[in-house]
């Protein structure tokens, strides 16, 4: 490896783009082409990695490996007594990227911050339109309705006013859609005529800077020398895109790239006995689960619910479905998260009391339906036609007889939200490490008709998480959400079935690459052992 | 040859529109939505998504929609991305010089072995040599792409470390490209290392992409030349006292090869097919792998705009072979 970063060295010195010193150069096996640089305009993980977790800073962060918020471009935040004012205190000195369009004359400031939610949220922006101009996610997270105005207080002061306290909103600010852009670059770009470049060739504060795309080929970054925290351990970050697993772990076996993300589940075993590679493994920030259509009958009886989550041998599931790779799952929210109530007891696999439930709520013999199985591979669900199969055998041996029913991916979201399954799989992998981003989102009333697909409007249990919603108290919203956890299960509107395990090969020079539980690749902090 | 020529063009236009058709009712077959693709589990709001489909005109009825393609078609826009805003023409201009290359590369293989191959096994037919060469490229023939391909990376890269894994370059050479031909633009660049990184690169993948027209031609140049073998002609030039090897390259190969080149302009279609999955194995940024993307995100523009232009591609190549067809086969060109 040395020869080789001698090599790099010494080839991108000559070109004039490097120091003549040992750069290191860290390469990134990544599965796909991002869609584009601005990550506001999209909604994938892939695109994340290659633009707002390299190029962009938040006004807050997770800490890395975590989803602990940490300050950001905002030093320090307070938040009013009614919870519907936000004031953020920016840092100073903080630079942008240059590049060859653009000198930076200032450094960031309230204006970037304007900039980066208004061209999002006001539709008359001047920029708003650009690129297409949807921006998903801050839709998704309700930011129009939630959002009231945006003030710059002064240069180093922003206030953001809301229309209903939403305690998740300070996480909300450290997601990708959040990345604050330049201002300044926006306004150059349109002077000179070249408004696409915003996007094309972003200018962001964060670790790396865009050098190159070739396009479904190589992405190529460099170190942001005045990076604000510090300048990154390494010197070039290069993107390899490679989409099939089994190629990505030849690269990673031949030294071709240092990281590689998603490997194939046959491959793990292999890997761990390779002694150029570290596998490192963490509990994925996700569910999977089975939701039961709790408008139709006979979901609406609770003892129908109750008696299926006897009926289901999950640990054999677990075996089967996600080869060791997942753990059994309880609450609707990941262990990782705070609020998770170990105290609950998950229904054990007891297909008597199952029966038992069946009789009493007048299914002594059974009842017809179906299960809906996902046609794609979800991170929180290896094989749902698998796992499909074994619930049909398990609900066979409780007289309920299940059709399986499946479609192709964005129908079957489609249809799934339309309410015409009886039980549907499905799952849910976290935006912003927020209790209020699983239990809200997942099984509020408000959702019932869209990403609630069990269509469970539980009053007691929404009472608890709007309340969670609007105290912005940490201690007192982990009483509320372990109160709705404890009234989750007992009305069982889901079986929950597990949260996958992360897998991550690293090839053994890598130094403190840390598995990021939103799913992301976050390569500032991690360095190469030369 | 004018009137043979001008038939040839007459056909396109029809097979154009033939095309346009079919992609578009075959795009819109598939059930699929690209806003809820887009969005995933997250969901949308009815009226969001009501809305989004608006902008990408989908909420027209499906004969408007077709009626405004083929108007921009006729326009020359293809459209832009769903997923990357880019116009579709942009994209496949800039990723098209990685496929003209590796299926050049490919096509060039096979050429290269399959038709000597072909002869050898032809001269010796019945031979142990004839049986081994048929045989194999029987296999070659039935091979699945994916597997082949990484059964040879696993050999070559991972095993005896003769080849690198996958993509056009070792990422530690930079250059702006010129041509877009990796070949072309790491010899302009003059950086030292770069071309023989750049033919490493090339090996398998042409390899694995050359393997099923290697097969092809090299079964099409022995029947072919065996029939040649069999003329009167061939036989004179025999009896003439001519070297065996000057029969066989002067006199039969000339008139084997004219069915050979027809073949290999079928192989252009066989190659895009092929090319789809060798680029996505290899991860090379060419259009095979650029449409595997759009049919899974549901990229309409860019699978109309993508399939169209490959299909025209593959035209012009047939009507190219035509012509040579005719130039070389006088038969063929005073047909009337």
């Amino acid at each position: 490896m040395k020869t080789r970063y001698m090599l790099t060295a010494i080839v991108f010195a000559g070109l004039g783009w490097f120091p003549p010193v040992f750069a290191k150069t860290l390469v990134f096996c990544s599965e796909g082409s991002p869609e584009g640089f601005n990550p506001s305009l999209y909604t994938a993980g892939t695109t994340f990695d290659a633009s707002s977790r390299a190029m962009f800073d938040q006004l807050v962060h997770f800490k890395r490996g975590t989803t602990v918020i940490e300050p950001g471009l905002a030093e320090s935040w307070a938040v009013s007594a009614d919870g519907l004012v936000y004031t953020f205190k920016l840092r100073k000195g903080v630079k942008f990227h240059t590049s060859k369009n653009f000198q930076p004359t200032r450094d960031f400031n309230a204006d970037d911050v304007l900039y980066s939610f208004e061209r999002q949220w006001k539709q008359d922006h001047r920029d708003h339109k650009l690129s297409g101009g949807t921006y998903e996610y801050f839709n998704s997270m309700d930011m129009p309705n939630l959002l009231k105005s945006i003030e710059k207080v002064d240069d180093y002061t922003v206030r953001f006013i809301l229309n209903e306290p939403e305690a998740p909103f300070i996480a909300n600010m450290g997601m990708d859609f959040a990345s604050i852009l330049s201002a300044e670059y926006a306004e150059k770009m349109n002077a000179a005529g070249t408004p696409e470049k915003i996007d094309l060739e972003p200018i962001g504060t964060g670790p790396f800077r865009l050098l190159a795309y070739q396009k479904d080929a190589v992405i190529r970054y460099q170190a942001h020398p005045e990076y604000w925290p510090g300048t990154p351990a390494i010197d070039n970050l290069v993107f390899s895109i490679t989409p099939d697993a089994a190629v990505r772990y030849a690269k990673l076996r031949k030294g071709e790239c240092h990281v590689m993300p998603y490997p194939n589940p046959a491959d793990l075993a292999a890997m761990r006995k390779d002694p150029d590679i570290q596998l490192l493994e963490q509990e994925g920030l996700n569910i999977g689960y089975l939701a039961f259509n709790t408008v139709k009958k006979p979901f609406a009886d609770r003892r129908v619910r109750q008696a299926l989550n006897y009926a289901i041998n999950k640990q054999a599931i677990i075996d089967a479905i996600y080869l060791g790779a997942g753990v059994a799952a309880k609450n609707p929210i990941p262990p990782t998260i705070w609020s998770y109530d170990d105290a609950i007891k998950d229904y054990p696999y007891d297909p008597a009391k199952a029966k038992a439930l069946l009789n009493e709520a007048g299914y002594a013999n059974g009842f017809d339906t179906d299960i809906w199985a996902m046609p794609v591979q979800r991170p929180y669900n290896p094989n749902a036609r698998r796992m499909a199969e074994m619930i049909q055998a398990d609900f066979a041996k409780v007289n309920v007889n299940a059709k399986i029913v499946t479609f192709e991916w964005g129908e079957y979201l489609k249809r799934s939200k339309a309410g015409e399954h009886q039980t549907v799989l499905l799952g849910w992998t976290g935006d912003n490490g927020d209790p209020d981003n699983f239990l809200h989102v997942l099984l509020g009333c408000a959702a019932a008709k869209g990403a609630n697909r069990a269509r469970w409007c539980h009053k007691p249990f929404d009472d608890l998480i709007l309340q969670a919603k609007r105290t912005p108290d940490v201690a007192k919203r982990t009483e509320l959400y372990k109160k709705a956890q404890a009234i989750f299960k007992q009305e069982a509107p889901w079986v929950t079935i597990a949260h996958s395990v992360v897998f991550k090969p690293v090839r053994k020079e890598v130094v403190d690459f840390r598995i990021d539980p939103f799913g992301g690749h976050v390569f500032y902090g991690v360095d190469l052992r030369q | 040859m004018i009137r043979f020529l001008l038939t040839r063009i007459g056909l396109i236009a029809p097979t154009f529109f033939g095309v346009t058709l079919l992609t578009f009712a075959l795009v819109r077959l598939v059930p699929g939505d690209p806003v809820e693709l887009l969005v995933g589990e997250r969901g949308i709001d009815p009226a969001r998504h009501a809305m989004l489909r608006a902008e990408l005109g989908l909420d027209k009825p499906l004969l408007v929609q077709y009626g405004t393609y083929i108007n921009q078609v006729l326009h020359g826009d293809l459209g832009q991305s769903i997923v990357t805003k880019t116009p579709v023409l942009q994209e496949f201009l800039t990723l098209f010089p990685a496929t003209i290359e590796i299926s050049l590369c490919a096509i060039l293989f096979a050429l290269l072995i399959g038709i000597p191959v072909g002869i050898l096994a032809a001269v010796r037919r019945g031979s142990v040599l004839d049986y081994l060469a048929m045989g194999f490229s029987l296999i070659g023939y039935s091979m699945p792409i994916f597997w082949w391909a990484l059964l040879l990376i696993l050999t070559f890269s991972v095993n005896l470390g003769w080849t690198p894994v996958s993509g056009r370059i070792s990422v530690f050479f930079y250059f702006e490209p010129v041509t877009g031909f990796m070949l072309i633009d790491s010899l302009l660049s003059g950086q030292k290392g770069a071309f023989s990184s750049a033919v490493r690169h090339l090996v398998l993948p042409s390899v694995a992409l050359g393997t099923i027209p290697l097969a092809i031609i090299a079964r099409m140049t022995r029947s072919s030349m065996l029939e040649v073998l069999n003329e009167d002609y061939i036989r004179t030039a025999r009896a003439k006292g001519l070297a065996p090897w000057r029969i066989i390259i002067l006199h039969a190969l000339r008139n084997a090869l004219i069915p050979v080149i027809t073949v290999v302009g079928l192989a252009v279609g066989v190659l895009f097919a092929g090319a789809i999955l060798t680029e996505t194995i290899f991860a090379w940024p060419g259009v095979g792998k650029w449409l595997v993307e759009s049919v899974r995100r549901r990229d309409y523009p860019v699978l109309q705009g993508g399939v169209l232009l490959v299909a025209t591609v593959v035209m012009v190549v047939n009507l190219l072979v035509d012509v040579l067809y005719g130039l070389i086969n006088p038969r063929i060109r005073h047909q009337r």
